[in-house]
């Protein structure tokens, strides 16, 4: 990690330093851009946020019942002397009382290595996949897709450094690659776990109405513990601690989204159309200890979910959106050793060999003035291994100061 | 592996010796005044259309590949593409378009800008720090940016350095022929008071010598709201106004609206270079735009 790192430095000293550059400009006045969002919420549901076949981890959860404060950010980010970009996005939430804080990213990248390439070091929410690098004020439902929950706790991503080339072509493919110590979800908790990931992102036009992008995208981990949170059963009980062990997992999937605009104003009018398949391998071992009881099972598990979503935005201040989720998980185990725990217990206390699939239907509608303001109302249908709960939730943020643009 | 990246190596190598120079203009009058320009020595692409509002583009995949692949990106700046531009060439690792640098050329900050506000903090919509970035529609100073266009294209394509001069010569000469031309129009247009719907028309009116006397936005690149256009309405009873003008691009409901409240011509102008079947080129764009004005 550390050799990535120094040859990292190496490579981003800029090529070119023009000495002489006719009539020099800087482009942008608000630097650094700071933008600050609150993100106020009312949910009401019945059921706990649970994941059946999934160790639940990252920071898939359901906002706290009635009110309460979401996601609220503080992004800064600013171009340096027109050879870097760097941006930090602080996060404080409020969770059970307590307040929380989270550096969700904070990374420095080229803007000078010329030639299609640009090198990323910092933590940073990776680019595989469509919506893992999107930050939550940026989402059209209040939670993230349950395939993004389920594998990888909301989002991906790395602590280390992202190298990506735009080829020279007509239209737009990039290939990237991200390497970092795995320490986040689904990756293992030990500093000394790699993480990789890659991806190619292929897109065009069709007209100056509609663009389109595809993308592929592979990530790669090795651990020697993951712990997974969430689940609390059987209140009273000694505390359980559900972990996966020496694991090697594997995500691969594909994404696509279509965006169509009348006249290419999408300020007006759009319609954005997005699907994303993921599916993940794991092999290694599982374990469930209570106290000095413990239960332990060689593990192969793959699990696979996907999203279509659709949003229309048909005034400039409305938008609404439905999207269907659906993921399933295919948990295999041999080799047990029941020391005080069997796999029954296993079995109920983590719900960890469940193979039924999970499926919801959202719907939202927002109202917004467009940089400053939204208020969103969305209704789910969740059909969790055949428990179904409706939930409802109101959100409303604010956005201040001078945000920067918003990727593809 | 190691195929791989000789095939990437190849793939990056063999499309940068093509010849011509490739211009990314983010308006169409900045591509038009590319084409005029560097006509047959470069391949000029325009990001937006007339029909296009250029506050607000998506930074879709195609624009950043245009960008990956361009010698040159000639804008309006002055943070009129402040929401998309930032992005795209963040995203194309093109360093030779990096501002800063002879490759990146904002026509706005070429002249003397008009209204530049004391303050931006605490605004509210597509307020710009650097003054109004719409500059074209005044020739004058459109030929001043033809200058700085000629001397950042020799510098990037030295080779061709007579030819850009030849072709600045001649442009500046029909210009100049028909603004001698049209001096008589410009005289019955002097004092006249307009309402318009978007700040875009300042460097217009400060050719033409018109004034402009209102926007209907409230606060600019934010559509009005009923309260805003009552708001406006009592402002102006008792002004006189001689007409409403909006760009094709623009939203024409609120300004019927006022137009036929007010009783005074709605005239949409074409704004920019394909704003209209007649303006195909800079010089049709204003001789269009002056005859609209005096119908």
């Amino acid at each position: 990690m550390k050799n990535l790192l120094v040859a990292s430095a190496v490579l981003c000293l800029p090529a070119h330093v023009s000495a002489s550059t006719p009539g020099t400009v800087d482009a942008n006045t608000f630097n650094p851009a700071v933008s600050v969002i609150f993100d106020g919420r009312w949910s009401d549901y019945d059921d706990e946020f649970e994941l059946p076949g999934f160790q639940v981890g990252g920071e898939a959860e359901l906002p706290e019942q009635d009110w309460s404060w979401g996601h609220n950010e503080l992004n800064v980010s600013a171009t340096l002397f027109n050879q870097f970009y760097t941006s930090a996005s602080y996060v404080f939430t409020k969770h059970e009382g307590e307040t929380e804080k989270d550096l969700e990213e904070i990374y420095l990248e080229t803007l000078t290595l010329g030639n299609g390439l640009t090198l990323r070091m910092g933590e940073f929410f990776s680019h595989i996949g469509y919506h893992n690098a999107l930050h939550q004020h940026a989402w059209e439902f209040i939670e993230a897709p349950l395939v993004y929950s389920g594998l990888f706790g909301n989002h991906i991503d790395h602590e280390g450094v992202q190298l990506r080339w735009l080829a020279p072509t007509d239209s737009y493919l990039e290939f990237g690659f991200e390497a970092g110590h795995g320490s986040g979800f689904p990756g293992g908790s030990d500093h000394d776990d790699q993480a990789y990931s890659s991806y190619i992102k292929w897109g065009d036009d069709w007209s100056v109405e509609s663009s389109w992008q595809l993308g592929l995208s592979w990530y790669d981990t090795s651990f020697s513990e993951r712990e997974g949170g969430g689940h609390a059963h059987g209140g009273g009980g000694p505390a359980a601690v559900f972990t996966t062990q020496n694991t090697d997992s594997t995500v691969w999937g594909i994404d696509a989204v279509y965006k169509w605009a009348p006249m290419g104003n999408s300020k007006n009018q759009q319609l954005i159309l997005q699907a994303e398949y993921f599916e993940r391998d794991e092999d290694g071992h599982v374990n469930l200890s209570e106290d000095a009881n413990f239960f332990n099972a060689a593990y192969e598990g793959k699990q696979k979910g996907y999203y279509l979503q659709g949003i229309y935005k048909f005034k400039p201040r409305w938008k609404t959106g439905l999207r269907y989720d659906w993921i399933s998980a295919d948990n295999r185990f041999s080799d047990l050793i029941e020391s005080g725990v069997d796999f029954d217990e296993f079995s109920e206390d983590t719900e960890f060999n469940n193979d039924n699939p999970i499926k919801r239907w959202s719907s939202m509608i927002s109202y917004s003035k467009p940089e400053l303001w939204r208020v969103r109302l969305q209704y789910n249908h969740i059909d969790v291994a055949g428990n179904v709960d409706d939930q409802l939730f109101l959100q409303f943020t604010l956005m201040l100061g001078a945000h920067g643009a918003h990727r593809y | 592996m190691k195929s791989l990246f000789t095939f990437l190596l190849f793939l990056a190598l063999s499309t940068q010796a093509q010849g011509k120079v490739n211009i990314f203009a983010c308006e169409p009058e900045w591509a038009s005044l590319a084409e005029e320009i560097a006509g047959g020595y470069a391949r000029v692409y325009s990001a937006t259309t007339a029909a296009q509002d250029p506050h607000h583009i998506e930074a879709r995949p195609s624009l950043i590949a245009k960008v990956r692949r361009a010698d040159l990106v000639f804008c309006s700046g002055a943070e009129l593409e402040q929401g998309w531009l930032p992005l795209l060439l963040r995203s194309a690792g093109n360093n030779k378009v990096m501002p800063g640098q002879p490759g990146y050329l904002e026509a706005a900050l070429q002249v003397q800008r008009l209204d530049i506000p004391g303050t931006t903090l605490l605004t509210v919509g597509d307020v710009h720090s650097q003054g109004n970035p719409h500059v074209h529609l005044d020739p004058n100073r459109l030929l001043k940016v033809a200058d700085v266009l000629v001397q950042r294209l020799s510098l990037i394509d030295p080779e061709h350095a007579t030819g850009f001069q030849e072709n600045q010569q001649e442009f500046s000469r029909k210009l100049n022929l028909q603004l001698t031309e049209i001096q008589p129009t410009l005289q019955t247009l002097k004092g006249k008071k307009v309402v318009v719907y978007h700040d875009n028309w300042l460097y217009l009116w400060d050719w033409l010598g018109i004034n402009q006397i209102a926007t209907i936005e409230a606060s600019p690149g934010l559509p009005p709201s009923g309260g805003d256009l009552k708001k406006l309405i009592q402002r102006l009873q008792n002004q006189p106004v001689d007409m409403i003008v909006i760009s094709t691009y623009q939203n024409e409901r609120a300004a019927k609206w006022l137009a036929d409240k007010l009783n005074k011509p709605l005239i949409k102008l074409p704004y920019t270079v394909g704003g209209d079947a007649h303006a195909t080129d800079l010089a049709s764009l204003y001789q269009q735009t002056l005859k609209l004005l005096s119908l």
